[in-house]
């Protein structure tokens, strides 16, 4: 019934998308199972993508050719870039989607990869000889082959639903959860861990009163998320702010009982930064109002999804509670809110590719690695996809550095340092985040990628373009003279102080309330954008290499310092007990860990910078040795 | 992240042992050394570029901070590949004095070179190959022991004035990042947590500790006047016969160093290549009442600033059973300082109890074991107060301080430029680096920690 394939991906949200999409999109016979071949990539949480770090994540994943920025692009229905007037390095986009459409243009995107198949069902079990994964038993009872399996459970496995006191075995609400394989891994040495997520009740839109709230409309003209041409929207929807209030409050504080993560029912951990409004009320006790943000399920249905109010408080406490929110009195709820938990294996039990240290050709991506967000499993799925395939043609695998990408970032964090609870991108994880922006994700990336043979020509030929139209605009603004009589009148508008002789382009820009919208209008500025076909996004990274050249200098000083850390390997076979002068913690941590260079070693817990140093020592020793070793055999001692 | 072993960054330290020898030498290594020293050097050949002359060589002239001269100096060249640690070396020959020492390093340290960590020679000579095995395991050893913090008295004087009032500083501006940082990672929920003059507030409150802190190590009194010596007592057992003893003894070298002397109760000398500032004091009357006499004030001032005490009594007044109050009081009012105490006027008296590790019995008058106490002080020093890298521990901390106050500027001028917060980390993030430095190492604490059990975030 089915060929042998090479990659098995299990799951199809955006992890298990995002990886199917992957390796076949690079030559990999690749099967996608999933429970319900009718929610692929669908959105169980807020209908958005994006927004802090998770834009910028969603640029990467494009840039590497996934597809998260294209069918968002494709089913947006508002946009806003976050944060315009922080640094370049915050901007972030985000967007709203239409949630049907968006699970719609998943299934139809990955329809049409050539080797990609999709099947129904739910695995129970992978089939494991020795040390390896070769394939997956279903609930069918079908045993189906493969060179690597990529697991995407999301929040299925084992996941109990909670509302009040009610119990539901489920992976989201109205579906089943999967049963068998947390059991399975366990039996192989895995551990594995609980966590909790949450969700907000869905709404009639028709039943709020939207006057009593705040409208929050797109930016227009809106943006895209991917660098192939996407087309911008014209018109949007918007969402609504409204908030809590003591009525509320006192409503809900009096029913914390009935909140199994009051009662006791839930011992797992949750995010602390995304807490249900029991969870806010209850710690937060001085705060009068909480945010809410009412946000539309798509163009054209009436249902909202109400943001900042994930509960799993009985029906009718949430309904209660729901009606004391200015604008909600007359409220009728589509769906309520409820909270799960489900089982996920600490990442530190994964290579830097992904896949298990345990079971070889076995690759984890998404929620069952303990992250939260679609952004965050979407990412992984991308990188699961592309290391399967690359482990299964036995080519080196796939690493993204900490200084060149989010997703680097993520999975850095992931191996090494674990997480306690659901983990989620901020932009303050990432040292370097000057370097990581939305705007460069592509320059970036997407060299790397075609290398790979996953972006595709089309991409590279686009970013080639770019780049050289912002090198020659960079030399232009470098060297071409602005006379006082071209730019007072413009400096006079602004009330800003005037200029007595001619400055270079670059220079006036430097001025931090002078933008390159402000200068466009300046005649030979106008004419060279004009010749030389300069769209917005291109003048926007111009002025962003111009305005803040200096602290990207200072960034990319220090990503080359810890890169030489990075460079330095260490041999997978190393044994940490020889060396005497390590601590005892730190041989017992890096001979768990075995990190694959000194940059990783430095970040495990309880690595000391002076443990580092000796291990540098060590290594230094043992490659000059190494070279000696081959003319001259000895000095054993350090030779391992 | 900072590994101090991997940098390629040009570093310097004096090389020679610490104190006061005829000659010291301070040893440059990196690839700016010689593009800096020429800069400081004036040559003897006016027209002598170092940067031109061939490796091995040595050239006569006078060292320069800006129009200041520091010293008559040799300097030898050893460039690249072919020196000790691979790289280009200047090897700075100039006078002994500490004080000459300090002043050429720290000129060094503000043109851009930064002062090398134990052994950090040693390991560049090892990166490039320059050393063979046998030695790995000892560079290890010193590495491994390179965080030990130095027992400097001095140090310890100056830092435990201001650390805990540092400490709570870098507690706050920890704070301020954190939620600098939640105000970014959640601009979406609109709140602002950040009270902008506050943080100008702990940074001015920071910059100013920090420059009083600077300026107690910049030529201050550890460095520039020795290890200062109290010698206090009741009125009459013979402190100034004792004072003018010392001073006058065969060992010491009066310190010809300018303005190193307060008054005419303090003297500067050079005991056993040490430098040290004797103080004599006003006699302590303990039955005097609080109004009676400034002199008895400046006594406790001077034991403020004193790094050891030599508590005098005579032979009369001294009662054995007494020297555990006495040590105790010391011990209790005074923890870190070194107490010494003597018996003068052994010539005058018989009496019962014997020299110890605390007690020493002299006679001031007739030179009687003088000798023996001078030899008792410089033991304390090198046994509890210098290790051989005080002077470099110094100079670590005023190199961080000097980068705190740097960064400090460019925060409070991104505050007045109204700086996007992203960016203004940056700079709060390098304070925040240099401080850990002073304070030793605090645990990485997590910017995102701690936070989300105070702020209401999230939707």
């Amino acid at each position: 019934m089915f060929i042998n394939y090479d990659v098995i991906v299990v799951g199809g949200g955006h992890a298990g998308a995002e990886a199917a999409a992957a390796a076949a999109n690079m030559g990999s016979n690749t099967l996608l199972i999933t429970m319900n071949i009718q929610l692929i990539g669908n959105m169980s949480c807020n209908p958005a993508i994006g927004g802090i770090a998770k834009g910028q994540i969603v640029r990467e994943i494009d840039a590497l050719g996934g597809y998260s920025g294209l069918i968002t692009d494709k089913t947006m229905i508002q946009f806003r870039m976050l944060n315009k007037s922080k640094g370049p390095a915050m901007w972030s986009p985000r967007a709203q989607s239409d949630r049907r459409r968006f699970t719609e243009e998943w299934r139809l995107t990955l329809e049409a990869i050539p080797n990609l198949d999709l099947f129904q069902d739910t695995v129970t079990s992978l089939l494991i000889k020795g040390d390896k994964v070769i394939g997956v038993c279903t609930i069918m009872g079908l045993k189906i082959k493969s060179k690597s399996v990529i697991l995407t459970n999301g929040t299925f496995l084992n996941g109990v639903i909670h509302i009040g006191n009610k119990k539901i075995n489920g992976g989201r609400i109205s579906e089943k959860s999967s049963l068998g394989i947390t059991e399975q891994l366990k039996n192989l040495g895995f551990s594995s861990g609980r966590m909790k997520t949450g969700t907000s009740p869905r709404v009639d839109g028709r039943s709020l009163n939207y006057s009593k709230m705040f409208k929050q409309q797109g930016d227009n003209p809106s943006k895209q998320f991917s660098y192939l041409n996407t087309i911008n929207l014209n018109h949007q929807r918007n969402c609504y702010i409204t908030y809590t209030n003591e009525q509320v409050h006192d409503i809900i504080r009096n029913n914390l009982d009935k909140s199994p993560i009051f009662n006791g029912s839930i011992k797992s951990k949750g995010p602390r930064y995304c807490p249900s409004i029991e969870d806010k009320i209850y710690r937060f006790q001085n705060k009068d109002q909480h945010q809410i943000f009412i946000e539309p399920e798509g163009w054209n249905t009436i249902e909202v999804y109400i943001n900042g109010f994930s509960t799993s408080l009985p029906a009718d406490i949430q309904y209660k509670a729901m009606q004391k929110i200015s604008g909600f009195e007359m409220v009728k709820i589509f769906k309520i809110g409820y909270a799960i938990e489900y089982d996920y294996f600490p990442p530190t039990q994964l290579n830097y590719n992904l896949e298990t240290k345990i079971i070889n050709n076995l690759f984890f991506a998404g929620q069952i690695n303990g992250t939260t967000g679609y952004e965050e499993a979407a990412a992984q799925g991308i990188m699961a996809g592309i290391n399967a395939h690359l482990k299964i043609n036995e080519k080196d695998p796939f690493i993204l550095k900490r200084n060149e990408a989010y997703i680097g970032v993520l999975i850095d964090d992931l191996i090494n340092k674990g997480t306690q609870e659901p983990y989620r991108m901020f932009t303050s994880r990432a040292e370097h985040r000057m370097l990581l922006r939305q705007d460069n994700a592509d320059e970036r990336l997407t060299p790397i990628s075609y290398k790979l043979n996953l972006a595709s020509i089309e991409r590279m030929q686009k970013l080639e373009n770019k780049l050289k139209k912002i090198k020659s605009c960079l030399f232009f603004f470098e060297n071409k003279d602005i006379l006082p009589e071209e730019i007072n009148t413009i400096l006079k508008e602004k009330k800003l102080s005037l200029i007595n002789k001619s400055n270079k382009i670059n220079v006036l820009l430097l001025r931090p309330e002078i933008s390159i919208k402000d200068i466009v209008s300046i005649p030979i500025i106008y004419n060279y954008i004009k010749e030389h076909n300069l769209n917005e996004e291109i003048l926007e990274e111009v002025s962003i290499q111009i305005k803040y050249k200096t602290y990207i200098e200072k960034e990319l000083k220090n990503a080359n310092k810890l890169l030489q850390l990075e460079n330095i390997s260490i041999p997978s076979n190393f044994d940490y007990s020889i060396i005497k002068s390590l601590s005892s913690e730190a041989i017992e941590k890096l001979n768990l860990y075995k990190p694959f260079s000194i940059g990783q070693a430095y970040r495990i817990s309880g690595i000391s910078p002076s443990d580092i140093n000796i291990l540098l020592l060590y290594i230094h020793t043992k490659k000059k040795i190494n070279k000696k070793n081959s003319i001259n055999k000895k000095n054993s001692i350090f030779y391992i | 992240m900072n590994n101090d072993f991997l940098q390629n960054d040009t570093i310097a330290a004096i090389a020679t042992p610490n104190g006061c020898g005829a000659i010291a030498i301070i040893r440059i290594s990196g690839s700016i050394a010689i593009e800096v020293v020429d800069n400081l050097f004036n040559p003897i050949n006016k027209n002598k570029k170092l940067i031109n002359q061939p490796s091995y060589t040595i050239h006569l002239g006078w060292l320069y901070d800006n129009n200041k001269i520091l010293d008559q100096v040799l300097i030898s060249l050893f460039k690249a590949p072919n020196s000790y640690t691979g790289e280009d070396i200047v090897e700075i020959y100039c006078h002994g004095s500490p004080y000459i020492q300090k002043s050429i390093l720290q000129t060094i340290i503000r043109k851009g070179i930064r002062l090398a960590r134990n052994g950090e020679f040693t390991m560049r000579a090892f990166l490039k190959g320059k050393m063979d095995l046998s030695q790995v395991e000892a560079l290890a050893n010193l590495i491994y022991s390179k965080c030990e913090v130095t027992h400097n008295i001095a140090i310890q004087h100056i830092k435990k004035s201001y650390i805990t009032d540092i400490k709570n500083l870098y507690k706050k501006i920890i704070n301020f990042v954190s939620l600098i940082e939640l105000e970014l990672d959640f601009s979406e929920e609109n709140f602002i947590l950040v009270n902008k003059s506050d943080l100008y507030k702990t940074l001015f409150q920071l910059e100013n500790i920090i420059k009083n802190m600077r300026n107690a190590f910049k030529l201050g009194n550890a460095i520039k006047e020795g290890i200062s010596v109290a010698i206090i007592g009741k009125p009459n057992v013979g402190k100034s016969t004792l004072f003018n003893a010392l001073i006058n003894s065969d060992e010491a070298i009066i310190s010809e160093l300018a303005g190193t002397t307060r008054d005419a109760l303090e003297h500067s000398i050079i005991i056993n290549g040490l430098l040290f500032r004797f103080i004599d004091t006003a006699g302590i009357h303990y039955t005097m009442n609080n109004l009676e006499n400034l002199g008895i004030k400046k006594t406790f001032e001077k034991i403020l600033e004193s790094q050891i005490i030599l508590y005098l009594v005579d032979v009369y007044s001294f009662e054995e059973k007494k020297i555990h109050d006495i040590i105790n009081y010391f011990n209790k009012h005074y923890p870190l300082k070194k107490i010494l105490i003597i018996v003068n006027k052994s010539d005058l008296g018989n009496f019962t109890f014997k020299k110890n590790d605390y007690v020493y019995i002299i006679s001031a008058k007739y030179n009687t074991n003088i000798k023996d106490l001078i030899n008792a002080i410089t033991n304390l020093v090198y046994n509890n107060i210098v290790k051989d890298d005080s002077i470099i521990t110094q100079n670590i901390y005023y190199e961080a301080l000097n980068g705190t106050l740097k960064s400090i500027n460019n925060v409070k001028k991104g505050l007045y430029k109204n700086l996007p917060e992203d960016l203004l980390t940056i700079d709060i993030r390098l304070i925040l680096n240099f401080l850990s430095k002073i304070i030793g190492k605090i645990n990485n604490e997590d910017i995102l920690e701690n936070i989300f059990s105070r702020f209401c975030i999230g939707k």
